[in-house]
């Protein structure tokens, strides 16, 4: 820092200052090419005819039977898996309270959530052909031992309903992983407080637990949500042809130009499914502002 | 204390619920297992096809699935590398020159959880044309890509450690002693936030090396879109080395949780100031004290 000769009225301060907005450059530019520019042109492209031209026919094809039936499909598969996957994480994280933070189950757990609900995708698909698949363990057991036929009313696996045990799989470990630290926020003071004034365990739930926790069950829920509804990996390593879900007509849109005749379908799927991820995540960050009340 | 006053679960409760969930969990990492253990049509078992995996090497049939294995390793270095040269240099000069940027940075590193890799895919293929043009076609420049998708996942485990250090206070002595902006990032902070460097790193391998969505639908090869190739015909082998890449992934992830775990035994923060201080104190302590002085004068 040569300061001596510097002119009046510009304290090192500034010019440092000056200096190094230059150095937010680089990760601007990051941004700008491969996350901005790749959203905008998906998204454009939604918008523009095979000339360039801008047309909102293209997203006309929303309003396609089959493309409604896909983000139909689409919507219930991620809600659906969205409630259980949470419903069974809560419970999880609810049997974990009582453990030792550092504790050896906990660190398992940890370890284990973090590779099934970040890492699994085409794995996962392998897991349930081998667990319920035709000669899959599970189904041959059943079939040999108990006389229950899984695919007695046709093989189901690499069809939509197929999709509802692999994506359970990856949503509880998610809801694990996001849940937990909202549970540990419970102060033990407030049980204090409740017993203090004679409430119960059931009171202690019903007036302080589940209150305070409801804001956060909820943006884990729709976390959930957004993470099926934006799973890939899975459905596509499971379902290699059919087009049931709309990442997989994306694909479809993407491989083959003239999915349904339309030019530019692949952008107007992601139009539509950034819209549905645009609302979920904003509620998300509602609810959780909401959350960060309590958990401090 | 308050164990007895917390309204969590009973022992038995727990250990039913744990267990129950756990196995459910376990039966398909099971049915992988004895998947591959399958003997033929004839039925049994044996590890022939394991010991087949393991003798044939790197130039065998299963050419296929190392060469994505090898991709998938340089990518997840490449990611690595980009995250610490364009993300961390960022968050450490918003955090000391912009903290009005701070909401900026973190919307900006949050986004890519709101938009899908398979929508991003869509517009990234007119970038990669570009992108293949100006550095051609090598499987390293979807690190590009990567770098952007792991985002939340770094710019969290680097912000949890660097909110916890005093980086300002950090900057402002090791400038007053006359240090660059450069010294300052490699010398003083980045030794500082080292853990959460590390875990950002670690993480990114784990996500990079299960990345499936971009690389398939840009027709590059790595582990993932190898082995849904290789399952196709030979669905053993993809198993077995979708087993191989589980562990390989909950391996890491315990050593991030071995990271992220140490600084929080019982002394959490004295350890963890003392840990800031001393890596301060090395370099900067004998002069420390006269530094506000000294850069006074200096400015005068």
């Amino acid at each position: 820092m040569t300061s001596i000769a510097r002119p009046r009225g510009t304290s090192p301060m500034r010019a440092l200052l000056s200096g190094s907005v230059l150095g937010l450059v680089p990760f601007t530019a990051y941004i700008i090419l491969f996350l901005a520019l790749p959203t905008v042109i998906a998204l454009a492209t939604g918008l523009v005819d095979g000339q360039g031209h801008f047309t909102l026919s293209n997203l006309t094809a929303l309003g396609n039977p089959v493309v409604l039936s896909t983000f139909g499909n689409s919507l219930w598969l991620s809600a659906l898996t969205a409630v259980i996957g949470a419903l069974i994480g809560a419970l999880f994280c609810y049997a974990l309270l009582g453990a030792k933070p550092t504790g050896a189950l906990r660190f398992v757990v940890d370890a284990a959530s973090g590779v099934l609900a970040q890492f699994g995708g085409v794995m996962l698909a392998f897991a349930f052909v081998a667990t319920i698949g035709i000669q899959g363990m599970v189904t041959v057991f059943l079939k040999n031992n108990l006389g229950i036929d899984i695919f007695a009313n046709g093989v189901w696996l690499y069809d939509t309903p197929g999709l509802i045990l692999p994506y359970i799989y990856f949503q509880v470990p998610l809801m694990i992983i996001t849940f937990s630290p909202a549970l540990e926020s419970l102060k033990p003071q407030w049980a204090e407080a409740n017993a203090m004034l004679g409430g119960g365990v059931l009171g202690y739930w019903r007036h302080i637990g589940l209150p305070v926790l409801l804001p956060s069950f909820l943006g884990c829920l729709l976390l959930l949500f957004a993470n099926a509804f934006s799973s890939f990996a899975t459905a596509a390593a499971l379902t290699s042809q059919g087009q049931q879900i709309v990442p997989l007509q994306i694909r479809g849109a993407l491989t083959s130009e003239t999915v349904l005749g339309q030019e530019n379908l692949a952008g107007a799927l992601a139009l539509g499914m950034i819209v549905v991820m645009v609302v979920v995540m904003t509620l998300y960050s509602l609810l959780m502002r909401r959350t960060a009340r309590w958990v401090r | 204390m308050s164990r007895g006053v917390h309204p969590g679960p009973s022992r038995t409760t727990r250990i039913v619920i744990v267990s129950v969930i756990g196995i459910l969990f376990l039966v398909p990492i099971a049915s992988m297992i004895e998947f591959t253990l399958r003997k033929g049509l004839g039925g049994g078992y044996d590890f022939s096809r394991w010991a087949a995996v393991f003798t044939s090497g790197a130039t065998g049939e299963y050419k296929a699935v190392f060469t994505g294995a090898g991709n998938s390793l340089l990518l997840a270095v490449v990611t690595v590398a980009v995250m610490l040269v364009l993300l961390v240099p960022t968050m450490v000069l918003v955090r000391i020159r912009f903290p009005g940027l701070q909401r900026v940075l973190e919307f900006v590193c949050l986004l890519p959880i709101t938009i899908p890799a398979i929508v991003l895919v869509v517009g990234l293929a007119p970038v990669y044309s570009v992108v293949a043009r100006m550095f051609g076609s090598g499987v390293w420049t979807l690190a590009f890509a990567y770098g952007v998708i792991v985002l939340p996942y770094t710019y969290r485990a680097i912000q949890a450690n660097l909110a916890a250090v005093d980086v300002v206070t950090l900057s402002e002595a090791a400038r007053s002693l006359g240090a660059g902006w450069f010294t300052i990032l490699v010398r003083v902070v980045v030794p500082n936030i080292r853990r959460g460097l590390l875990a950002a790193s670690f993480i990114s391998v784990a996500v990079v090396l299960g990345e499936y969505t971009i690389a398939a639908l840009l027709n590059r090869v790595n582990l993932q879109t190898a082995l849904v190739v290789v399952s196709k015909a030979d669905p053993f082998v993809a198993v077995i080395f979708a087993l191989l890449a589980l562990l390989f992934a909950f391996l890491l992830l315990v050593a991030i949780g071995r990271i992220g775990s140490a600084p929080k035994s019982s002394t959490s923060s004295r350890s963890s100031k003392r840990a800031s201080s001393t890596t301060l104190s090395r370099p900067l302590a004998p002069a420390s004290p006269l530094a506000p002085a000294a850069s006074d004068q200096k400015a005068r």
